[in-house]
């Protein structure tokens, strides 16, 4: 484990390269970014504030911080950053990191939960299948829902990167680990 | 056959919320492409997009493979995609901009896809319906099919956020000034009405309303406030995952916050189906939250 910034290059490195996460050493905390922002608006999150954060490393004040998950990813601080700080894909970045480390609420856990039982984060039930055949559609698309084998591949993946441990899937159950005990966290 | 002719096909892809939550969208967006020669295929097996905000913020190295099982299976198919949703857009656009642009993140992907005998080659291409409508079929074209016009209706143009941004995989030009709905919405005779907060995102994306919902919604009641304010009957977007916020959301505000709000939600293809002479049935504005005034229906 590097510094944060180290930590950030790396792992968003991977995906974005590593010059796209290198602009967060660009910030000149000029504050547009929190002044766009729809969710600065609203609530505590402060994208400037946390582009500072980053850069002195102050890894367990944001992991622990709720507002780390109040970036609606609306790109607008992304667009408007004067000195080209990819700002969105540095807070996806962080995000990682933080879940990486188990940071990460229950709803959150169950998006995932979802899409390994039903190959969908919003999933197909009775009541919707009637809506379906309302508007002259069949009561399911052919998608990873409907067939086992196409499930079995989403399934795959997510078995071959982790995310089920990262989660605490029980593949028993399939739900979280301890959920049919009344719940974690 | 040759695109001149207007023919063409495309693999439909439906993502989550639109058939699982609002299939008007997807029945209405069928119809219309259809009506100008469009045939749209399923695509067997697909999955979640994987949601750009939400899976991209937990982990990059499984939304990534997922979103290239989706591409395969349109590659498969030998189509480009058209999808209802900006998550998916979002997703599928930037997976595709990703892998074909790095080698060593497509080969590493390629080693997870190949488990069960799947590979992305980089063949398809990710298109939005809103730009299929604008640019591939035209407004000229669609102009000659509008039978209702809708005259004297304000419409609220709301883009949500993954269509135009980032601007460098989007290629919409600008993010502050768009046009493509604003055109969409004007060529059904519509005025569309410039309000506050139009660019502001719905609230939902990035696992926000999952996180605090009534944060979340109290986003979106600031939103609605500004375009009702200006005189809007209503509200066009092109995204089925801002539809299942605007639409539904508008429910449990009412109930987190003691509010009255019914300001009717339409996906553009439901808009345009209106203007189109289908029916608020055909469109499944009858099997939504929100209601559809008369205006939008005579």
């Amino acid at each position: 484990m590097g510094t944060l910034y180290e930590d950030i290059v790396e792992c968003g490195g991977e995906i974005f390269g590593e010059e796209h996460l290198a602009t967060l050493r660009e910030c000149v905390q000029c504050g547009k970014c929190t002044g766009g922002c729809p969710s600065g608006r609203n609530t505590a999150f402060r994208t400037r504030k946390l582009m500072q954060m980053a850069l002195v490393d102050m890894r367990e004040e944001i992991f622990n911080a709720p507002e780390l998950w109040f970036c609606s990813t609306c790109y607008t601080c992304y667009e408007r950053c004067p000195k080209g700080v990819k700002v969105t894909d540095i807070i996806r970045t962080i995000r990682n990191l933080a879940a990486k480390e188990g940071h990460m609420s229950v709803p959150h856990r169950m998006i995932g939960v979802y899409v390994m039982k039903t190959g969908h984060a919003v999933p197909l039930g009775p009541a919707q299948m009637e809506l379906r055949k309302a508007v002259g559609l069949d009561e399911m698309a052919p998608t990873a829902q409907k067939y086992k084998d196409q499930l079995e591949q989403v399934q795959t993946i997510f078995r071959t990167t982790g995310y089920d441990a990262m989660i605490d899937f029980d593949w028993d159950t399939m739900n979280l680990k301890g959920m049919d005990k009344g719940g974690k966290k | 056959m040759s695109e001149e002719e207007g023919t063409k096909e495309y693999a439909y892809f439906l993502g989550c919320i639109t058939p699982n939550r609002y299939p008007g969208i997807e029945a209405a967006t069928k119809r219309i492409l259809k009506e100008f020669g469009i045939e749209t295929k399923e695509m067997m097996g697909a999955s979640c997009c994987p949601a750009p905000g939400v899976f991209g913020s937990f982990d990059m190295h499984t939304w990534l493979p997922v979103a290239a099982r989706n591409l395969a299976i349109a590659e498969e198919m030998d189509l480009e995609i058209v999808v209802t949703c900006n998550g998916c857009y979002g997703s599928l656009q930037e997976a595709d901009h990703l892998l074909r642009e790095n080698p060593k993140l497509k080969e590493k992907t390629n080693e997870i896809l190949g488990k069960f005998g799947r590979e992305f080659k980089g063949t398809t291409k990710v298109n939005h319906s809103i730009v299929v409508l604008h640019d591939f079929i035209g407004l000229d074209r669609l102009k000659e099919k509008i039978t209702k016009p809708m005259n004297d209706v304000n419409v609220a143009v709301h883009y949500g956020c993954h269509f135009l941004k980032p601007r460098e995989v989007r290629g919409h030009g600008s993010s502050e000034t768009p046009y493509i709905l604003e055109d969409l919405v004007k060529v059904t005779g519509a005025k569309d009405v410039d309000y506050k907060d139009k660019l502001m995102c719905c609230g939902a994306g990035g696992g926000n309303r999952t996180a605090d919902s009534v944060q979340s919604l109290e986003w979106m009641r600031q939103k609605l406030v500004s375009a009702i304010e200006v005189g809007c009957d209503c509200m066009v977007h092109p995204c089925a995952f801002c539809h299942l916020q605007l639409d539904r959301g508008q429910e449990e505000m009412n109930k987190a916050f003691g509010t009255d709000f019914n300001f009717p939600i339409l996906f553009a293809t439901q808009f345009l189906g209106l203007a189109m002479g289908l029916s608020e049935k055909e469109c499944g504005l009858d099997i939504q939250t929100t209601t559809m005034p008369e205006k939008l229906l005579k």
